[in-house]
Order: C-alpha cells, then sequence, then structure tokens
C-alpha cells in the first residue's frame, strides 16, 4: 500500500497570535512556524503502518511557498519516504488545495491519503473531505483509532457523541484526530538522513488548476477583550459573589 | 435566494443546535427550507415544520440514511441544492464532516464557523483559536456555511407550519459501512446547551478524582466539561472536551478547576458568560480570562464548595 500525506506549514501553536495594525492578517514575520500538529499525527500513523509490513511507501506533500518545504523535510526524518512540495505564494485556501492534491493524487496514485482534520491557522476543516468528494472516495474523518485490514480500513472517529466506528474500503482518505497516536521526534542520524531524500518541486501553474480565492478577506480584527476579573479569598467569598453579584447560581 | 439548512437528528428527535442554526440560516435569508434525511424520521420533520422561521420541509427517508454516512447525505444534499443560494448545517462534528463534501462537489469554497451574519454574502468567523475574527466575504454563487450554534439564540420550537414534503433517496455508497457507535449516556444537561458547566483538567490528576467535580455539577445541574490533557490521560471520555478541536460552550457559568488555560481551551469557552478558575498556580493563564479566580488546592477547595452550596436555601436549575 502506497499512503499519501498531506502536511501544511503553519504559525506554531505555542505563538500568541498578533493581529496586524492594519487589519490585513496577522503577523507572520520573525514568527515561529511548525507544522500543523495533526499532521505529524498523520505522518507518524503512516509510518507506523509502514513499518507493521502493511505499507511500501509514504510520500508527504506541502502545498505552499518556499519554506513550507520544511515540514516535508521534517516527515522525511521521521519515516516518509520522499517528498513533493507544490509551490505556490499567498493565501490558499481548501478547496484549491484539495483541487491540488487531487491532481497529485491521480498521478501518484496513492491507496491512502492521511491529513490533519483541522489546520490550526484557518480553522477550516475542509480539505480532506473536499479531496474525498473530488475523488469520489471514502473519508474518514477525526480518526482517533485506524485499522488496516485486507482491503479496507476500520477507522474510530472522534464524534461530539462520543465514538462512532466505520470501515472505508480502500482508496480513502483519513483526517486524524491528535488522540489517534503519539508522533515521535526526529532522531539526528534521521534528520541527516532526510536530506538526502528526494523533495518534487512542482509549479502549481503546471497542475492547471485555478487558485485563486472564491472568499475574500474583509478585514482582520482582534476578538473583543475580556473585562479583568477579580481573584476571591476564599471558597466562601466565591460563592457568595456567584450568588448575589454575579447571580449566576 | 432561498437558504437550505441541513437538520441534524438521531431519527427519533431533533438536536437542540440546529434550533440555533436555524436562526442564523434564516437572518442569511427568510425563505428557509431545512432538509430532513433519515430512516422514520417522521416526528422530527413534525417537529421542524412548528418553528415559525422554517417556510418548507423537504423530508428524505429511506434505509440508506439510518446511520450518517457522509457519503450517503451528501448525494441526497446535491440533488435538492440546485434551487438554492446557501446550503448551511451547524458547526459540530455532524456539519464539518459533510459540509467541505457537499461544497466540493459544487464547486464552492466553504465558510467554516460563522458567528455572525453581517449580509447574505459577508460574515464574521474566528481564526486562529478565537484569538482573531475575519469578516469574510464569499464571491461564489452558491455559498456553503456552517454555523457556530453557541453564537446564535435557538429558534422558537412552535407556532409555525411549515409544509412538509417528500423527497426522493439518492444512490448509496458501497465503499463505507457504519459499525458501531459508542455513545455516552448521561443524565445530566448537554454540554453545547447546559447553563452551566464544571470542566476538570490534568490537574484533577485522575479520573477518580473526577467525582469531585460531578459532586459539583449535580448541585449545580451542569454539564462536565475537561481539557484535551484530562481527556488523552483517561480521566474522562472525548465526548467532554472543550476548545479549540473540542466542543465551543457558552454557558452562564464556566468552572474552570486545575486546568492551566492554553489558548486551545481557552477557544472553546472564553465567551461564557461568567468564568471561574480554581488553580493553584496563581499565574495560570486561565485567570486572565477569570471573572473570579481562587488560587487554591481544587482538593481542598472543590469539597468547601459543595458544603457552601450544601449551605444555600435555592440554587438555579
Ligand atoms: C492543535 C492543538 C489543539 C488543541 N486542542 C485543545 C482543545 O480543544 N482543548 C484543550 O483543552 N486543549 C487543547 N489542546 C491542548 C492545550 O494546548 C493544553 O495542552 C491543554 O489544554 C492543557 O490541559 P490542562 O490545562 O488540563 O493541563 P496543564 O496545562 O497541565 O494544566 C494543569 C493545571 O492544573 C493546575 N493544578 C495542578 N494540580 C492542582 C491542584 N491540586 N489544585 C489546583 N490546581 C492544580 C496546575 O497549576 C495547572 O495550571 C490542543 C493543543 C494543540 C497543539
Ligand atoms: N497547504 C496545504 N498543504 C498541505 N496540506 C494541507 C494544506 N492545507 C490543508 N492541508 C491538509 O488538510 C488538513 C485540514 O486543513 P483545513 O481544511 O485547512 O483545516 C491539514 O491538517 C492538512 O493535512
Amino acid at each position: 500500500m502506497k499512503i499519501l500525506v498531506a502536511v501544511k506549514r503553519v504559525i506554531d501553536y505555542n505563538v500568541q497570535i498578533r493581529v496586524k495594525e492594519d487589519g490585513s492578517g496577522v503577523v507572520t514575520d520573525n514568527v515561529k512556524m511548525s507544522t500543523n500538529p495533526p499532521d505529524d499525527n498523520a505522518v507518524e500513523e503512516a509510518v507506523k503502518i509502514k513499518e507493521a509490513g502493511k505499507a511500501t511507501e509514504i510520500v508527504a506533500i506541502t502545498v505552499g511557498e518556499e519554506k513550507a518545504q520544511e515540514t516535508v523535510r521534517k516527515a522525511l526524518a521521521v519515516g516518509a519516504d520522499r517528498g513533493i512540495h507544490v509551490k505556490v505564494d499567498g493565501i490558499i485556501e481548501p478547496l484549491a488545495v484539495s483541487k491540488i492534491l487531487q491532481k497529485v493524487v491521480e498521478k501518484e496514485k496513492p491507496d491512502l491519503v492521511f491529513m490533519g482534520k483541522q489546520a490550526i491557522d484557518d480553522d477550516c476543516n475542509q480539505t480532506g473531505q473536499m479531496l474525498a468528494a473530488l475523488l469520489n472516495w471514502p473519508q474518514a474523518t477525526f480518526a482517533s483509532r485506524i485499522e488496516v485490514k485486507e482491503k479496507s480500513l476500520e477507522v474510530t472517529r472522534e464524534v461530539d457523541e462520543g465514538l462512532e466506528t466505520i470501515e472505508v474500503n480502500v482508496p480513502a482518505i483519513v483526517t486524524c484526530d491528535l488522540r489517534l497516536n503519539e508522533p515521535r521526534y526526529a532522531s539526528l542520524p534521521n534528520i541527516m538522513k532526510a536530506k538526502k531524500k528526494q523533495i518534487e518541486q512542482i509549479n502549481v501553474s503546471d497542475l492547471g488548476v485555478d487558485t485563486n480565492p472564491r472568499i475574500e478577506q474583509i478585514k482582520v480584527e482582534e476578538p473583543p477583550k475580556r473585562k479583568a476579573g477579580i481573584k476571591v479569598a476564599n471558597v466562601e467569598e466565591l460563592v457568595q459573589k456567584l450568588k448575589n453579584e454575579a447571580k449566576v447560581i | 435566494m432561498s437558504v437550505l439548512l441541513i437538520a441534524e437528528h438521531n431519527n427519533k428527535e431533533v438536536k437542540p443546535f440546529t434550533y440555533n442554526a436555524i436562526t442564523a440560516a434564516s437572518q442569511i435569508d427568510q425563505d428557509l427550507h431545512v432538509l430532513v434525511i433519515g430512516l422514520n424520521a417522521d416526528e422530527v420533520a413534525k417537529s421542524i415544520s412548528q418553528v415559525p422561521n422554517v417556510k418548507k420541509v423537504i423530508q428524505v427517508d429511506n434505509e440508506i440514511y439510518a446511520n450518517y454516512i457522509a457519503e450517503n447525505f451528501t448525494t441526497a444534499i446535491i440533488k435538492q441544492a440546485d434551487k438554492y443560494s446557501h446550503i448551511v448545517c451547524s458547526a459540530n462534528t455532524f456539519g464539518k464532516n459533510l459540509m467541505p463534501r457537499v461544497a466540493a462537489l459544487l464547486d464552492t469554497s466553504q465558510v467554516s464557523d460563522i458567528i455572525k451574519v453581517i449580509s447574505s454574502d459577508t460574515f464574521l468567523r474566528p481564526i486562529y483559536a478565537g484569538n482573531a475574527f475575519a469578516t469574510v466575504k464569499s464571491n461564489d454563487p452558491k455559498k456553503c456555511v456552517t454555523i457556530r450554534p453557541t453564537s446564535f439564540d435557538p429558534a422558537p420550537t412552535t407556532g409555525g407550519s411549515a409544509e412538509i414534503v417528500k423527497a426522493d433517496a439518492a444512490d448509496k455508497t458501497e465503499t463505507t459501512q457504519f459499525v458501531k457507535r459508542e455513545e455516552i449516556k448521561s443524565d445530566r444537561p448537554e454540554l453545547g446547551t447546559a447553563r452551566v458547566v464544571v470542566s476538570g483538567g490534568r490537574g484533577m490528576q485522575s479520573g477518580e478524582n473526577f467525582k469531585l467535580i460531578q459532586q459539583v455539577a449535580d448541585k449545580l445541574n451542569a454539564a462536565i466539561g475537561a481539557s484535551r490533557a484530562a481527556v488523552d490521560a483517561g480521566y474522562i471520555t472525548n465526548d467532554h472536551q472543550v476548545g479549540q478541536t473540542g466542543k465551543v460552550v457558552v454557558p452562564d457559568l464556566y468552572i474552570a478547576v486545575g486546568i492551566s488555560g492554553a489558548i486551545q481551551h481557552l477557544a472553546g469557552m472564553k465567551e461564557s458568560k461568567v468564568i471561574v478558575a480554581i488553580n493553584k498556580d496563581g499565574e495560570a493563564p486561565i485567570f486572565s480570562v477569570a471573572d473570579y479566580g481562587l488560587e487554591a488546592d481544587l482538593f481542598e477547595a472543590l469539597p468547601q464548595f459543595l458544603s457552601e452550596l450544601n449551605k444555600l436555601n435555592t440554587i438555579q436549575k
């Protein structure tokens, strides 16, 4: 089985986000960037499946500017075999990413595509489902457990009511939750070895995909701030305030 | 222009957030139709027809919709999509799973998780775990939108009498099989809609210790929430997780116990009306959003809190 894993470069989850004063977006200059966290889980799961002898090749792909390659390099360092970087500048919407991935899937013919369930920058939670639709493949979203069977996957999904299990035939798209596994760290020797692995660069214009945004970002602003609260001295005071001041109990 | 809302239900009852989504959908356009896809879901269709804002209910009833399989629901929606300018549904795991699949087939760039309708094509939505709000305008002829239910009041459930029309099922997918659903049933109010939520974090140290949270929750008729760390550690099941990658809650009172207040957690609760934090670390970021902060060891504070509550003559339910 061949697995394609999609990894996105985003502002690191620990960074305190700052909104630009002109309302055009958030500050990204000199800000630490990392792989979107659940995409690390997607890579990890692919590597585990390969280690279990159930996959033959793992290809990591990213869509983005030149530096987005770092995420592919990181995937190579934890066990992906080869990388693809589709180069495109500027904002790119999930619909366009899914169309680009569709082209690559048609060429690479993987049996599975693993992705994160949500990018923590745009919080869209769309790309995997869109790719599944475009390919007319089954989708298993928000996966917290994957069992590889002969020609299918059994996937446990995290849903609002608890857990749901479905079985999807291969080929399929899986979007991963953070609880799927514990991503490993790359060892130094593996980081060195990854430098020799190949990353193919594709120019988005060669794929014939229209990436023009359909959604205009009119402005980005800070959310309203909560007014400062107080510290209470003890539990009695807390209960008294909740009862008589906030009137919520 | 007409709006098609996809109802969420379990074939017997309408899921409460459908009513919040109805409010948002009717702000987009008054001509609101609701699609009920299910099996023997007549009661659901009937309940929705009684919502005053709803102009028409379209019911697609077939055994292939007994369980919620996104592939099957998508084709049923696409069959109806022609007549509508907007297709909308709640931004919970139901809608998040479904809507992008619909949007891609309609070649539409979806607008996810809106918290305000500015006009029929312009919406407000949080990005970066709610650390920024973006005003976005969709230029697609047909718009697919998911709605953050807690940002809209539920629509009234009685007084209307919309017509209910039946529509045909679409083809069944052969590639996805439903296996099972493990739902955690409880007598408590639902986390998403509860008036009071008491949440525990890694500071609880064990699942056993969540008893302390339960006792307080029982007293306040509250739902129980948790941080991702508490769920990851196995103290409590995933359906309790509040945050960027869990549920968004906006109760009148949110009590965070042994939770540090990472931005990913705040993303799910910082719109709550009154926030209480109980944490032994006075520097914990949760205090920056708390109206009332109590710097204390939770293992002393929670039993005391319970006994103080027991002293009260009345407690709001
Ligand atoms: C992509 C991504 C998505 C995420 N999504 C979510 C999400 O949806 N929801 C979420 O919650 N997190 C989420 N997280 C995780 C988040 O970053 C934090 O790791 C998590 O919220 C921490 O949980 P916590 O506050 O319970 O644990 P900790 O940060 O470990 O805090 C425990 C707190 O308990 C206090 N404490 C300990 N003992 C006691 C005691 N005896 N009495 C009183 N206080 C005590 C400590 O002082 C500390 O402040 C996400 C992370 C990532 C990367
Ligand atoms: N530019 C991109 N490059 C590679 N993968 C992406 C990109 N954008 C989104 N993805 C994948 O799609 C998932 C969901 O993203 P989103 O739909 O934006 O929330 C991410 O976790 C990635 O796995």
